[in-house]
């Protein structure tokens, strides 16, 4: 058994080895120009923000639309602070203190609306993004409607990566472990969790607060890449983009999440060569997609590296029968 | 000794009083019936105790190793950790959940490492998460569910489901198990195996059980004592057999006697 598990945890190594060099590689070269790296760094961001909100989506099967103020929170802790400390250590004492506040605006929002069912749930959450949003339009140190002007970039591939394989190792990691089995059998029917001794409160509020945590750390990030930063980028549309990542990746699905990350930003990088129609194009896709495949790309399923083996044996299998 | 004693229970609905000054005592080890016709707030009754409701009066002691906890205005979660486990009347399954995280969520309670050493698969995680896997495959292989630990809980068939929410409950390590109608829907020949089951689990884990059920046979086969609800009172209480003769019960369920009218 512990042979399976070490055999496992360095194909998992070598896997994010490799995924981290090729582009790393690819940068250096020039294949992956600015313009790409800008849309990387969408895609871990996204990938962030969707694995988080994930967590209580999907897994704990609360329904929360204000995942963007939890972003905004992230990145203007981060913002203010590299401003006032422009140097690595300052991004990095940036990023915790961002995700930390966000956390703690987590616990403060969760536990007084967490009582809250489906749609109701919906709504608190969606009035708390809003609640931040304006106390940003309104502060004098985030420089109200105006924004924040000139955030020294400090986030790039290296610290991307770092921060995107760590949230979803976390995360997944957590799943794995009693109080995220906790948190999941909040989702499969609370009355029974609760009479099976599980504090369905308390795992809710976790859920949100880890997941605020994160999506702190994606607003940091956000902050430091695109060194502007105003309310407007973190309203209600910026909640349902999130949220339809995590629909389009499938509810309950880590992997499914990063897949849907991955394409929805391509696909909109694409797009941008039809500006008049882009949008519309977009929207198409999202509702054929979705008529498709109602539960997501993934459902409830993970990609594992057991799958990828397994596709490939068969792959090669069916081709030595076809070159026969 | 008792195990659960509760005293003038009640629970009104608004003007609707569904229970209504119910006492009850279980002693260490006895296996006793819940019965009464539909309506008469035997399920309520159970939801009282389990803290799904709160009563409107009354009280509820639980005895577990000499100590007395309180239970009515607890939440189900301290209840449970208090050493009082149920089962549904419709199964409650984590549906979408292998057989084996079925029963591992409900070791919740013994889990002691953090959710960071969760998050980070720390030595404390990795020796716990095996120590509740091998008692989860102990409690399976018991209600014959081993082989099947990888199953989804919404593809066993009916009476594993069954089987499934009472080796669940048991791991929670109770020493108070409350049955509601664990034969309902079974046929025959399951329902007999149910029977040998529950006279079995009670004896191996050292366990008082509380059942609710609608098939008289088998109430009367296992239980040792009686309780008769009718219209949120307790009408009748004593051995099966003087139950069964009792002239109230009779006429609970069977109506009253018309033809002298």
């Amino acid at each position: 058994m512990a042979k399976v598990i070490k055999h496992k945890g360095i194909k998992r190594l070598i896997l994010i080895i490799l995924t981290y060099s090729i582009i790393q590689a690819l940068i250096s070269v020039g294949i992956i120009n600015d313009y790409l790296q800008a849309t990387i760094a969408t895609i871990c961001i996204n990938i962030i923000l969707a694995v988080s909100l994930n967590l209580i989506t999907g897994f704990t099967g609360q329904f929360s639309l204000g995942h963007a103020g939890f972003m905004s929170i992230g990145a203007y802790v981060c913002a203010l602070i590299t401003m006032q400390y422009p140097s690595t250590p300052g991004f990095v004492l940036g990023v915790f203190a961002g995700a930390i506040a966000a956390a703690l605006v987590g616990i403060m929002v969760g536990l007084p609306t967490l009582r809250l069912r489906g749609d109701y749930l919906a709504i608190a959450t969606l009035g708390m993004a809003e609640i931040i949003r304006i106390v940003f339009l309104n502060m004098k140190i985030t420089n109200g409607a105006a924004g924040l002007n000139g955030v020294p970039q400090f986030t790039n591939w290296p610290w991307l990566f770092v921060f995107t394989a760590g949230t979803i190792l976390a995360i997944s990691n957590f799943l794995k472990s009693s109080h995220g089995r906790a948190c999941i059998s909040i989702r499969e029917d609370e009355i029974a969790s609760e009479a099976m001794g599980i504090n369905t409160t308390k795992y809710k509020v976790a859920a949100f607060t880890i997941a605020a945590f994160f999506g702190g750390i994606a607003g940091a990030l956000y902050a430091s890449y695109f060194y502007f930063l105003k309310p407007d980028l973190f309203g209600f549309a910026k909640s349902v983009d999130i949220l339809v990542i995590v629909v389009f990746g499938g509810m309950g699905s880590i992997s499914g999440s990063v897949l849907a990350a991955i394409l929805l930003a391509l696909i909109s990088t694409y797009l941008q060569s039809f500006p008049e129609i882009r949008m519309i194009l977009y929207s198409a896709m999202l509702v054929v997609i979705m008529i498709f495949r109602p539960h997501g790309l993934m459902g409830s399923k993970e990609i594992s590296l057991a799958a990828f083996e397994r596709i490939g044996r068969e792959g090669l299998k069916y081709a030595g029968f076809k070159r026969k | 000794m008792p195990v659960l004693s509760v005293n003038r229970l009640t629970k009104s609905f608004g003007g609707l009083t569904a229970v209504s000054n119910v006492s009850l005592e279980l002693f260490e080890g006895e296996l006793v019936g819940l019965i009464g016709p539909n309506g008469a707030g035997k399920t309520t009754v159970f939801n009282l105790l389990t803290g799904v409701y709160a009563p409107t009066s009354g009280t509820i002691t639980l005895f577990k190793d000499g100590k007395e906890t309180s239970l009515e205005g607890l939440k189900p979660y301290t209840i449970c950790n208090a050493g009082l486990a149920r089962t549904f009347q419709n199964v409650r399954l984590f549906k979408d959940l292998t057989v084996l995280d079925n029963v591992r969520i409900a070791m919740h309670k013994n889990i002691k490492y953090g959710f960071l050493s969760g998050m980070l698969h720390l030595p404390s995680y990795r020796r716990e998460e095996q120590e509740i896997i091998d008692e989860s495959l102990k409690l399976l292989e018991i209600f014959d569910l081993g082989h099947k630990k990888d199953e989804f809980a919404k593809n066993l068939p009916y009476g594993e489901q069954r089987h499934l929410e009472i080796a669940r409950a048991l791991a929670t390590n109770p020493s108070l198990l409350l049955l509601d109608e664990p034969a309902a829907g079974m046929n025959p020949a399951e329902t007999v195996k149910l029977t040998e089951l529950i006279g079995w689990i009670r004896k191996e884990f050292n366990l008082t059980i509380l059942l609710i059920e609608h098939d008289m046979s088998l109430v009367m086969k296992i239980c040792e004592r009686i309780y008769v609800l009718d219209y949120g009172k307790v009408i009748a209480s004593g051995k099966p057999e003087d139950v069964k003769n009792n002239k109230s019960v009779i006429e609970a369920y069977l109506g009253e006697d018309v033809s002298d009218a």
